[in-house]
């Protein structure tokens, strides 16, 4: 028994990647079931995981259960890599499942997200799995889980409208900015996760699976690979992304997703990408934006 | 006598599941998860199983990788009528067997010519479409003849399985029309599982 013990305290081992078989195969059914009817929110029995709410509990489920041993796992934080969350769910899963890890968006076949979606186009063969807070889009205009679960079901979305109506009257534009709605295969209007809107476009028709997570409002849904996922709009005030004045000021990329860093207390600010790997990636290509160190001088 | 009885009953219901449980029923809930992804594309399935026939292997990794205590599972007559099939199953997975097809999470089809309809099964409801059933259907080749377009399919992709029932394609187009509730297929070949969920769309090809 005691064979493996090491200064007397027993080995910890763990079934493979955390979670008991049967717990995977109830989230398993709930992925199947999500997969069919793309944007509706399938209820699974979330489990305590040995992390607090709100640092991913529903994305680390959803990855424990289709996580396989020749999967290569990234995970990204706003765009980061090295950031707490993203180091300690890796870390996870490189200890309860044994498997390979990456930061390269292009090597990982899973991909674990908190609030961004990769700069690096997907592929076909890879999984983007969302972290997800609130899952449902209608909470904060009805907090009733059976009015919405019925809004839902009439697929009246009515409210949704009214609410991006509301921000024209008030801001002359849909001030929504994250978390902005989609309806997805032309039925489910659904909440893409605090992703800024900027990287909605990247839903709509994407090579990859995508699959949302929440732990304590233990929801599951996914968008298959292929799929028409539409941001909510109208005639007159169409969906825009924002733009931004400067390119990358580390790897000068235009057209990508910025984090405003604050440098001093003088107003002195910088914008570089929230994509960590893409950046490094432009960088070690050669690129350089006006405040990368100049070459030779090493990062 | 009575010896050999006993033997020959529980070398048939004892038949091996997996060999490692927790491998072998993700890489088969893997093809499972990528067949209802993409619709029209069969995903190998890895299947070292020797089911009591006319169970085949890849249908009994699908339902040992997915099946358990909360899992009805009603069995068609051409399974029903083998008790090693219920036996194996029970013994691997722990679903009730039941009869009546409207209770079934899972239904496991071994002649899909003779299938009850769809309406027979689970459809979930307005408010819980994923409490419809998943109809597991053994079928002998994938062949082509049909059309998928819909979540999952990039433009068109061409499809056929046989044996399936004749009026497949009218099954299928009543099945969309429900959408979002209706039944979810996954059709176990030689050697690979294809999936048809509620949302695909399915034409003459």
């Amino acid at each position: 028994m005691n064979a493996h013990a090491v200064g007397g305290m027993p080995e910890i081992t763990y079934n493979f990647a955390y979670l008991d078989e049967q717990t995977k195969r109830m989230i398993r059914r709930a992925i199947l079931k999500a997969i069919a009817v793309p944007g509706y929110q399938v209820p699974f029995a979330a489990r305590e995981m040995p992390m607090p709410y709100g640092w991913g509990t529903g994305g680390v489920q959803v990855t424990a259960a289709v996580l396989g041993p020749d999967d290569v796992l990234k995970v990204i934080d706003q765009g980061a890599d090295d950031t707490t969350n993203a180091v300690a769910i890796r870390g996870f899963f490189e200890k309860t499942a044994r498997v390979a890890t990456t930061t390269s968006a292009r090597e990982a076949t899973v991909i674990q997200t908190r609030h961004r979606i990769p700069e690096t186009p997907l592929s076909e063969n890879q999984i983007l799995i969302y972290q997800v807070p609130i899952p449902e889009p209608l909470r904060f205009l009805e907090p009733r889980e059976t009015e919405t679960r019925q809004l839902h079901a009439l697929a009246e979305y009515g409210l949704m409208h009214v609410k991006l109506y509301e921000d024209i009257a008030r801001h002359g534009h849909i001030a929504t900015t994250y978390a902005y709605p989609v309806e997805v295969a032309g039925r489910y209007v659904m909440d893409p996760s605090p992703i800024p809107k900027f990287d909605n476009p990247k839903l709509d028709n994407c090579p990859a699976l995508q699959l949302f997570g929440a732990g304590r409002e233990k929801r599951i849904y996914a968008i298959p690979p292929y799929t028409k996922v539409r941001s909510l709009d109208f005639e007159d005030h169409p969906f825009k992304v924002q733009r931004f004045a400067k390119p990358c000021a580390l790897c000068a990329a235009t057209g990508v997703y910025l984090d405003e860093v604050i440098l001093d207390d003088k107003g002195g600010r910088m914008f570089v990408c929230s994509d960590t790997d893409y950046c490094n990636g432009r960088q070690e290509a050669g690129h350089r934006g006006e405040m990368a160190a100049p070459v030779g001088e090493g990062a | 006598m009575s010896v050999t009885t006993l033997d020959a009953s529980l070398t048939s219901c004892l038949a091996n599941g997996f060999i490692d449980p927790v491998m072998d029923g993700q890489a088969s809930f893997r093809a499972a998860m990528w067949a209802l992804s993409r619709p029209g594309r069969v995903e190998p399935i890895a299947a070292a199983l020797t089911p009591p026939p006319p169970l085949t292997p890849e249908a009994a990794a699908l339902v040992l990788a997915l099946c358990d205590y909360e899992t009805p599972l009603w069995l068609d007559p051409a399974l029903a009528r083998v008790p090693e099939v219920a036996a194996f199953l029970r013994f691997h997975t722990g679903a009730p067997v039941v009869e009546d097809a409207a209770e079934a999470r899972f239904a496991l089809i071994a002649e899909p010519l003779d299938m009850p309809g769809f309406f027979d099964f689970a459809q979930g409801s307005p408010e819980f479409p994923d409490t419809s059933a998943t109809l597991i259907l053994q079928v002998d080749a994938f062949t082509g003849g049909l059309v998928l377009e819909g979540p999952g399919v990039n433009g068109r992709a061409a499809f056929g399985a046989a044996p399936l029932p004749a009026d497949f394609i009218e099954r299928m187009a009543e099945n969309r029309a429900g959408f979002p509730l209706g039944v979810d297929l996954l059709l176990a070949g030689p050697g690979g599982v294809a999936g048809l969920p509620r949302s695909v769309t399915v034409k003459e090809g």
